[in-house]
């Protein structure tokens, strides 16, 4: 008989509800439960907490999460696979131990996979930044962190040597999946057409609740019900690469062919090439079939030889934005916002405002596709000015907010609602990585 | 009728790219899509807000198309001033494109 694995999908991203998580532990006859809590640039930030604290830069949930499902995981024996390590999977590792010792679950293996950080590598080849001209030692001292996109290798091999809970700094989303797959099955490395459907499968799987019905209701079109209790899904793979998508029976949400053909195209280019450090994964020939409610069989993923490098997420000091909100409201209130907009215009350039970039925007009117996109709207009842600018300090970016607030004094009739803001901008941009530069390794901390 | 009508629609976000899929509620529709909903098209209606060229890809296995538009996240997700820096909403404004019914569709 086919061996079959079912492998739950517990988070999307770093901030994501907890309790369906539990839900899958406790009633998704699991044998692996994985949290994909690392955005783009998210570990960038991690490393700006790891330089404050030493035993810090891990996700700020990691506790939370762990304490609602070690319980039932340990029980259960479901291992856990995550990069909840951000930008330091050791003393994510270590406080996990603390907390399953604390629950009293002394014998769970945790192993942390570190080797993601190729910053140093990076220097030294001086590579070509991707999205702009330029070079890492262009950056110079704005550079924070050069994270490669690890692949399933190292975490299947953690598991091979009896982790009960793998921890990750970046890793492909993915591979957080495929590792379980490679583990459980013995899948060869160069079997591309296998890692090519196992990577269908972890890409449907790692925003959770977004192929169970999440991000997809559009009352009138497109229903779903019981989305406060959304379920998160279940991925059951054979060992064949057979794919079926389904959810905990009595979850909100829903299943269905419409759901996981958006998850399928989400965030992917060109279909035949998604790029990954396992493989060259091609989604081009993919079918979609419901077979049961909550049941959807996915087949036909491909793929073939992976790439010599590792793409890289850089993490930058880009800049500061500051930024001003007002709202006007009643008869009249889209010319009050013009004027509004008009007049913080021209007290930046009164002013002196240093700002690069800048943004004049009305909220439900135009701020989210422009005025073109925008112009046959009607006339909404209230309006929220926003304008936002790019600054290569604090305090001017500080002085943009306050040309808003001062609307109120200053500026058209009945503003209400001001609010501002300053911050400064870690922004992310991508070099490729000669494989053999990043050099994956597993630490083993017991509980 | 509105492209509402017959197709769904996801955006994902890439860096300064941003992906809007079209699928067919209906493999019937198919055909309307690869018709009337072209890269031109498609540039034409994110007029101020797509910079770069947007390339079509199509996916007949599962009625769909799926757009990567280049410059079209004000620079890119994590460094945008744009309130939707993630372009998240974009699906839904393309969704408004008028689509031509083929003859004895309803």
């Amino acid at each position: 008989m086919m061996r079959t694995i079912r492998i739950g999908s517990g988070a999307g991203y770093s901030g994501d509800r907890i309790e369906p998580a539990l839900e899958l532990a406790e009633k998704g006859d699991l044998q692996y439960l994985v949290f994909e809590c690392l955005g783009e640039r998210t570990v960038a930030l991690a490393q700006q907490a790891r330089m404050k604290d030493p035993d810090g830069g891990y996700d700020p949930l990691l506790e939370e999460r762990m304490r609602a499902v070690l319980p039932v995981c340990a029980a259960k024996g479901i291992k856990i696979v995550t990069n909840m390590g951000a930008a330091n999977p050791e003393a994510a590792a270590r406080k996990t131990a603390e907390i399953a010792r604390s629950l009293g679950l002394s014998s769970l293996k945790i192993a942390a996979v570190i080797g993601d950080d190729v910053l140093d590598a990076c220097k030294d080849g001086d590579l070509p930044i991707m999205e702009f001209d330029g070079t890492i030692k262009q950056l110079g001292n704005r550079l924070l962190s050069a994270n490669a996109y690890l692949g399933a290798e190292p975490m299947a091999q953690a598991l091979g040597e009896g982790a009960d809970i793998v921890i990750t700094g970046r890793a492909s989303d993915p591979a957080l999946f495929l590792a379980p797959m490679i583990h459980a099955f013995g899948w060869a490395m160069d079997d591309w057409n296998l890692l090519g459907q196992g990577t269908v499968a972890g890409h449907l799987l790692e925003c959770a609740g977004q192929i169970t019905g999440g991000y997809f209701a559009d009352p009138g079109y497109k229903d779903v019900a019981g989305l406060a209790r959304l379920g998160f899904p279940i991925g059951e793979v054979g060992e064949d690469g057979a794919l079926v998508i389904t959810k905990v029976a009595g979850s909100g949400g829903a299943v269905t062919a419409q759901t996981c053909k958006e998850q399928l195209l989400y965030e992917v280019h060109d279909p035949r090439r998604y790029l990954q450090p396992d493989v060259v994964a091609d989604f081009s020939q993919v079918k979609v079939e419901e077979i049961a409610p909550d049941r959807v069989r996915i087949s036909g993923g491909r793929g073939t030889q992976r790439t010599d490098t590792l793409k890289v997420s850089v993490g930058y000091v880009d800049s500061f934005i500051g930024e001003g909100q007002i709202s006007y409201a009643g008869p009249g209130a889209l010319a009050r916002g013009r004027l509004a907009l008009e007049i913080v215009r021209e007290r930046l350039k009164l002013t002196g405002v240093a700002a690069s970039e800048l943004r004049f925007e009305l909220i439900g009117v135009e701020s989210l596709h422009g005025a073109e996109v925008s112009s046959h709207a009607a006339e909404p009842y209230e309006v929220r000015v926003r304008v936002a600018g790019r600054t290569e300090s604090l305090r001017e970016a500080i002085r943009i907010g306050n040309e808003v607030e001062t609307l109120y004094t200053n500026g058209p009739a009945a503003g209400g609602g001001a609010w501002k803001s300053a911050r400064d901008v870690v922004a992310v941009a991508s070099v490729l990585l000669p494989r053999d530069l990043a050099k994956p390794q597993i630490r083993f901390v017991g509980a | 009728m509105k492209l509402r009508d017959i197709a769904h629609s996801r955006t994902g976000d890439k860096g300064n790219t941003s992906n809007i899929s079209v699928i067919a509620y209906h493999e019937k529709h198919y055909p309307l899509l690869l018709a009337q909903v072209t890269s031109a098209r498609v540039k034409a209606h994110f007029a101020g807000v797509v910079e770069g060229e947007v390339v079509r890809y199509e996916l007949p296995d599962i009625s769909a198309l799926n757009f990567v538009m280049s410059a079209a996240l004000g620079g890119g997700v994590t460094r945008s001033l744009a309130l939707d820096a993630h372009g998240k909403s974009l699906s839904s404004a393309l969704l408004d494109l008028d689509i031509e019914p083929a003859s004895g569709d309803n």
